[in-house]
């Protein structure tokens, strides 16, 4: 299937990299973590400058505007609420692969209803790992690190 | 600002109906925490009413979409896994406001999920196990509830201001 990425999925990736690069995020890298083509990128780029969320420098790559930060760790933190409602209610084991299959079609509305059954550490979404772009109080084997949810492998 | 993803699979599908089953059990327990907890000295009868068809309306939306979940062979998400985590994290509700606030978030945001659950599965090209049409007709009827429901709790919160 050819992957089909939001306008908020372009974001939180955008954000994620400008903290593991300390700076821009390179148009190149950006495509390769959302395994799409570099002329989508650019596309996506282009629609998301016109809506002031982010700024484009040739050759340097993109930074997001305050008004993209915000709603970068929006959805961020919509994702994280997924994941995590998906390890600890529904048991899922591949919970941050379904996580990314889902966070196009669950909005912030909905994750905050889903947000009042989970355990979510306060710091959220502050303790995402950029580098890992994975939760970093949840490993990929489902155990929860530190914190007071569910301790045992899903599935 | 949302651009909805197409539902891709068979398990996707699977997935976000059993995610719409929580939402209908959070809903329903909701409800009947909300009512047990009514002072009864004051005890209001529409909003006793409004809390019992909401309980009523969420055990039979979850029927529906538990029977949508069953015909994709996925696994069901029984009601006593959900009522705990309401019982133990959800906050209680002091007054009939945040009682009625509690209720119309619960319609608009089940509301919102059938919309783009409903706009995901129209974009997608996928062959479901299921038949389509019963698919979109289902989420359809329970996305119209939802948004009567919402009205209803809006027209209650109205003759109270």
């Amino acid at each position: 299937m050819v992957p089909v990425n939001t306008a908020e999925q372009y974001l939180k990736a955008i954000y994620l990299l400008q903290r593991v690069e300390d700076g821009p995020a390179a148009t190149g890298t950006l495509a390769e973590r959302l395994d799409v083509s570099p002329a989508s990128a650019n596309e996506m780029i282009g629609k998301l400058e016109t809506r002031g969320l982010c700024e484009h420098e040739k050759y340097k790559g993109v930074t997001l505007t305050d008004e993209g930060i915000e709603s970068a760790r929006e959805s961020l933190q919509t994702y994280c609420i997924i994941e995590r409602f998906l390890f600890e209610v529904l048991d899922v084991g591949e919970f941050r692969t379904e996580a990314r299959q889902l966070e196009g079609v669950i909005d912030e509305t909905v994750a905050e209803r889903l947000d009042t059954i989970i355990d979510r550490e306060p710091q959220c979404p502050d303790c995402f790992a950029p580098e890992a772009d994975a939760c970093a109080l949840l490993d990929a084997e489902g155990r929860v690190r530190t914190g007071t949810g569910g301790s045992s492998g899903a599935d | 600002m949302s651009l909805t993803q197409p539902v891709a699979s068979d398990h996707q599908l699977a997935r976000l109906l059993q995610i719409g089953v929580v939402l209908e059990e959070v809903v329903e327990a909701r409800a009947h925490q909300q009512y047990q907890l009514l002072d009864e000295t004051a005890v209001d009868p529409e909003i006793e009413a409004l809390l019992e068809h909401a309980a009523e309306e969420s055990a039979e939306h979850r029927d529906r979409l538990s029977a949508l979940v069953e015909a994709l062979d996925a696994e069901q998400i029984p009601f006593e896994r959900i009522e705990p985590l309401v019982a133990e994290r959800y906050g209680n509700e002091e007054d009939t406001d945040g009682v009625l606030y509690d209720q119309l978030c619960n319609e608009e945001t089940a509301y919102k999920f059938y919309d783009d659950l409903i706009a995901a599965i129209e974009g997608s090209e996928a062959a479901f196990g299921i038949e389509r049409d019963r698919l979109l007709e289902t989420l359809a009827e329970i996305r119209a509830e939802e948004a009567d429901g919402a009205e209803e709790v809006t027209r209650l919160m109205e003759t109270r201001t």
